[in-house]
């Protein structure tokens, strides 16, 4: 945890010094007649931001945070074992949004997550993974937003779909 | 009398069949929401929000209204019986409730925090009632100045009262405020902030994108991973003869602590960026040290329950105040409840009352009647909210997962924002392990647009003189406060580093 703190400050501090130069596009002083320049609001707050991040090294460096004084490490073996499984799970399912549908990559998604990481029987697992993007599938009809349909090769799908709620 | 007559015919819409259904329905979400570890009512907010765009404005901030007012009744329930808040406006819920569950009492625990809940909202409509047009007419009054300068108290109040790491939390701030300002520069219309040019950002990013990414995704992943799957349950047995003396023993043991967070909760409800979750914890604070027997509480005493719980309905009612009279919200969920104000077309403000006097006194009404309801409701549903809570944590979580970006997609339709809304779910969660605030860059997410253009302004029509905050007679003490809450940590900072 204590050596991730100030990596994580680091990174932190190396994003406001990114935000600063990038501000820098725009005038960040005073506009006679206009005011202050489009760049001043985001420059100076990315400064502070900057500074803070200074002061988190500062309590790092004196070990008054607890992170600071912790041993652990920033993620056990659990921790980097669900970042992979779930987020990596989370990644996979938006990922396939715009290939197979939200709808389809609901169904794989809930298939993956209740069987595979919920060790559900198939029996729930169906249900939810079928039952839940059908019922998406009447809130998108209520609520007139369209859902991504994915590539062409689910068209034929979804035109006789939308046939049911349109 | 006119108050009176206005609450009368906002109560009477609040009554009208669409707007009863949607209370009915926004409380019971709301409950189920609450109670859920990992969701609170910004959450269900922030998730439901485009679900709104189906009915009128004045009838769409009713249902959210009422998911909020559901929620903080809701957030107790995982609190006493699974020991882990429901939200963090629930979290001193957990020092006495979980205890008096442990001790076969989740019953008593339960109905403390319903009872409690109730007496706290309605202490809470009655002082919206009588200051509500009050405030709203002296903010008539306010220009730029006053604007940036209650902005900076918001900000100020989350840096000096907070309790969080204060470097930590002014990061947070500056980051919500900075992302607030990508896309195009309001005034000249130039493209600013362009990331690593990528074209989506030039639309900006959406708060819900951050909303939605923090508190959907972020915590949920958090929760999974600070459990470990080790999610334990209470058994509670409830019955009406039960429910009955416990309400009475709630009655004798109580009373203090509701008294205490049903008054406290309001006024730091008021206060922008306060919220619930310090509302509640101070009323704990307040409620332990002036009880006869301190010792008791953290053990399982009534009055640990009734403090916070009412104290966060209490809250949750004041920190509307701020959000419809000034444009201001007093709370994560109130910022998301004002972006959605602003979507469809209302302006947050002192204007409001008297521009939509059928939409505020609506939404006054309706916070009567959700109260009632949300009481009636909790108390029936609480053996159901139990077995609910059985629900294995892997069907829960990939359901709200799915929502969050079906939530995400609805708001934005574009597969930008939710990359960017999982970005935001993966950077939360490395930024919560190391103990960084983000609701403040929730917050600032919303407020930045309103900031931004009042400061600039303000410093064109002093021509950059920054001394009109300080020489008008609104601003100048708004802003001097404002300046002692972020001096008071930095104070304290430099005090502990004196050299010997």
């Amino acid at each position: 945890m204590r050596l991730g703190e100030i990596i994580t400050a680091a990174i932190l501090a190396l994003l406001a010094i990114y935000l600063m130069w990038k501000s820098t596009s725009l005038e960040i002083g005073y506009i006679r007649g206009e005011g202050p320049g489009g760049g001043f609001w985001p420059f100076w707050l990315s400064f502070i931001m900057l500074l803070s991040t200074g002061w988190i090294a500062v309590n790092w460096w004196r070990g008054t945070s607890p992170p600071s004084q912790s041993d652990e490490p920033v993620l056990d073996a659990y921790g980097w074992k669900m970042l992979v499984f779930v987020g990596g799970g989370i990644a996979a399912f938006v990922a396939l949004i715009p290939i197979i549908s939200m709808y389809g990559a609901i169904c794989l998604f809930l298939i993956y997550y209740l069987k595979f990481l919920g060790r559900h029987s198939w029996f729930v697992t169906l249900a939810l993974s079928i039952g839940l993007p059908i019922v998406f599938f009447f809130f998108e009809g209520a609520m007139r937003i369209t859902m991504p349909t994915g590539m062409s090769f689910t068209e034929p799908v979804f035109n006789l779909l939308y046939d049911i709620i349109y | 009398m006119e108050i009176l007559s206005l609450l009368g015919d906002g109560m009477v819409l609040s009554l009208q069949p669409l707007n009863l259904l949607l209370i009915i329905v926004g409380v019971t979400v709301g409950l189920f929401i609450g109670a859920m570890p990992g969701l609170g009512s910004v959450n269900g907010v922030a998730i439901l929000l485009p679900i709104t765009f189906l009915v009128p404005p004045g009838s769409a901030i009713i249902f959210l209204a009422a998911i909020y007012y559901g929620a903080m009744y809701g957030g107790a329930i995982s609190s006493v019986t699974l020991g882990i808040p429901g939200a963090s406006t629930a979290v001193a819920t957990t020092f006495d409730g979980r205890p008096l569950a442990l001790q076969g009492k989740a019953g008593l625990a339960l109905v403390a925090a319903a009872v409690a809940s109730f007496v706290g909202g309605t202490v809470a409509n009655i002082l919206f009632t009588a200051f509500a047009p009050l405030l709203a007419s002296v903010a008539l009054s306010f220009g730029p100045p006053e604007i940036f300068a209650l902005m900076l108290l918001a900000f100020a109040t989350f840096v000096g009262l907070g309790g969080d790491d204060i470097p930590k939390t002014i990061l947070s701030i500056c980051m919500g405020l900075v992302f607030a300002a990508i896309g195009f520069d309001q005034v000249s219309g130039a493209p600013r902030l362009i990331l690593f040019d990528i074209n989506g950002f030039l639309k900006g990013i959406n708060f819900l994108v951050l909303a939605i990414g923090v508190y959907g995704i972020g915590e949920m992943i958090w929760t999974i991973y600070s459990t470990r799957g080790e999610i334990t349950t209470t058994k509670a047995e409830i019955s009406v003869g039960q429910i009955w003396r416990d309400i009475k023993e709630v009655g004798q043991r109580g009373w203090k602590g509701t008294a205490i967070g049903s008054f406290l909760g309001f006024f730091v409800g008021i206060l922008p960026a306060a919220g619930a979750t310090p509302g509640s914890l101070m009323s704990y604070g307040v409620a332990k040290m002036v009880s006869r027997k301190p010792d008791e509480f953290g053990k399982g005493h009534p009055g640990g329950v009734c403090a916070p719980e009412a104290a966060n309905n209490s809250a949750s009612t004041g920190a509307m105040l701020p959000m419809l009279t000034l444009g201001i919200p007093g709370s994560p969920t109130t910022a998301v409840l004002l972006g959605g104000m602003v979507i469809w077309g209302l302006t947050p403000g002192p204007r409001l009352f008297v521009e939509q006097t059928e939409f505020v006194w609506g939404l006054i009404g309706s916070f009567y009647v959700s109260n009632v309801f949300a009481l009636l409701i909790n108390l029936a549903f609480i053996p159901l909210f139990i077995w609910m809570l059985r629900m294995p944590f892997t069907i829960l979580a990939p359901l709200i997962f799915v929502l969050s970006v079906i939530g995400g997609y609805a708001a934005l339709r574009d597969m930008f924002d939710i990359w960017l809304l999982l970005v935001f779910g993966f950077g939360a969660f490395f930024l919560r392990r190391f103990d960084y605030p983000l609701a403040p860059a929730v917050l600032a997410i919303v407020l930045g647009p309103i900031a931004e253009p009042t400061l600039r302004q303000s410093l064109l029509l002093s021509s950059g003189d920054p001394s009109i905050f300080f020489t008008r007679p609104i601003s100048g003490p708004i802003m001097v406060i404002a300046i002692i809450l972020i001096l008071l940590p930095l104070a304290k900072f430099l005090r502990q580093n004196k050299p010997a």
